[in-house]
């Protein structure tokens, strides 16, 4: 299976844990995919540069001022608005936004992420990452299950630093979808493919079974 | 009432070296572009830069950066230019990384004249070293201090004379928090009309904000930045 293949895999599963009426904000990457398979028409997109009711936009219709926090292309829905962004980020902090969707780089057991830096390289951006996880109602996570290399990114503990305190909701990777609960994570169901023997191999991280 | 300015290095007069200068933007998106390209005419230096990015590598602030005018940058996602890196590498350039609604509640706390807000941003991390937390009703927090600029460089769509601002879809982002956070305040806008040609339920920025009004001569477009 090629990236794009795995992240799209990744993005429809997403989508299916997404019920309407809701208010999603969707980061950079993976996540930006998962408006590509939304069911429901009563998902309202939220971006933290300052809209909601963000839609996808046709080749003629592309507008370089109105654009996604991936600075993609973007168009606006029926009822969409514009704000500036303290406001934006008052939607965000003040709990508003029912769910965010975001990448990481790591995951501990305990559903505590990193996503916004690496030690020994120069911690240049971060973003409304840090918002985002201490505001939004629900946080899913979407990644490759291992890095680059092979090493697990479901680890006992992030080696890089984390993002939040909190804990987020759901992890989805190309082999598997957990549940954060109170005692740890839950594998809730394998990714078309996966077993649970490569699941075990390739997580680091303590996980019961459903 | 503002002033309306036909020369933008007239307009930019009033930057200083050493000021900390606020710059509207979201990445090129909303910046204000002819200013900034007004700046690296000026022989000013030892600037701190306030705005979400330092530009992209060449093009907006990334110019006065390479330049070397950037004493300082307070931002929030700096990643999007790598020069920045080359040149925070070699000590070139401070920087201070926010959260980025923590950099859009300070401005706007700046300019409400409050000191600073506790936020739960940040808590527990590596950007809450050294600051001040405390906790209200069980919830753990940070203190932040608000931003204030002497110079704040903006990005508008219409302008009435009298420096009323209209802005364009995601082109906003931090300029209206900006336009309250300074002692001086330049918006680069598309067109100035005369009062009363602007819906008052439009006005996004009032007057009272607004000193200095220029029309944009470099404009992002779907081919990137060109000149008008």
């Amino acid at each position: 299976m090629s990236k794009t293949e795995m992240q799209h895999m990744i993005a429809e599963r997403v989508a299916r844990e997404l019920h309407g009426p809701a208010i999603v904000n969707l980061g950079i990457g993976i996540p930006t995919l998962v408006a590509e398979y939304m069911e429901a028409d009563n998902i309202y997109l939220h971006t933290e540069n300052g809209l909601l009711g963000v839609t996808d936009v046709e080749e003629e219709g592309v507008d370089p001022n109105l654009v996604n926090a991936g600075k993609l292309p973007v168009g606006e829905a029926v009822g969409a608005s514009f704000f500036n962004s303290a406001d934006s980020f008052a939607m965000i902090r003040g709990g508003h936004v029912d769910v965010a969707i975001l990448g990481a780089l790591q995951v501990d057991e305990t559903g505590v992420i990193a996503n916004w830096a690496v030690p020994g390289k120069n911690i240049m951006g971060v973003g409304g990452a840090m918002d985002l996880l201490v505001g939004a109602k629900k946080v899913f996570v979407t990644m490759s299950h291992t890095s680059k290399d092979g090493s697990p990114k479901l680890l006992r503990e992030c080696t890089y630093p984390i993002t939040s305190t909190r804990q987020v909701d759901m992890i989805f990777t190309e082999l598997a979808v957990f549940s954060v609960e109170e005692g740890g994570l839950i594998l809730v169901d394998l990714m078309p493919g996966a077993t649970i023997e490569e699941v075990r191999e390739k997580t680091e991280a303590a996980f019961s079974e459903k | 009432m503002a002033n309306v300015q036909h020369d933008i290095t007239e307009a930019l007069s009033c930057v200083k070296t050493g000021d900390t200068v606020l710059v509207g933007g979201f990445g090129l998106i909303g910046a204000p572009l002819s200013l900034i390209d007004g700046l690296t005419e000026r022989d000013v230096e030892d600037l701190t830069v306030v705005s979400n990015n330092l530009g992209e590598s060449g093009k907006g602030l990334g110019i006065l950066l390479n330049q070397n005018k950037i004493k300082k940058g307070i931002g929030s996602y700096f990643t999007s230019n790598r020069d920045v890196g080359d040149k925070y590498q070699k000590g070139e350039i401070e920087l201070e990384l926010l959260p980025q609604g923590t950099l859009a509640e300070s401005l706007r706390a700046g300019g409400a004249g409050l000191g600073g807000y506790y936020t739960t941003t940040g808590v527990g991390t590596d950007l809450a070293k050294g600051k001040e937390e405390r906790e209200i009703d069980g919830v753990r927090y940070i203190m932040e201090k608000a931003i204030r600029g002497d110079v704040a460089l903006i990005r508008a769509h219409k302008a009435d004379t009298l420096g009323n601002l209209t802005y364009y879809k995601t082109a906003r982002n931090f300029n209206p928090l900006m336009a309250t956070a300074a002692k001086t305040v330049i918006a680069e806008v598309d067109e100035i009309v005369e009062p009363g040609e602007l819906d008052p339920e439009e006005i996004v920025t009032p007057f009272i904000y607004v000193d200095t009004l220029v029309t944009a001569q470099q404009v992002l477009t779907k081919e990137g930045v060109v000149n008008v």
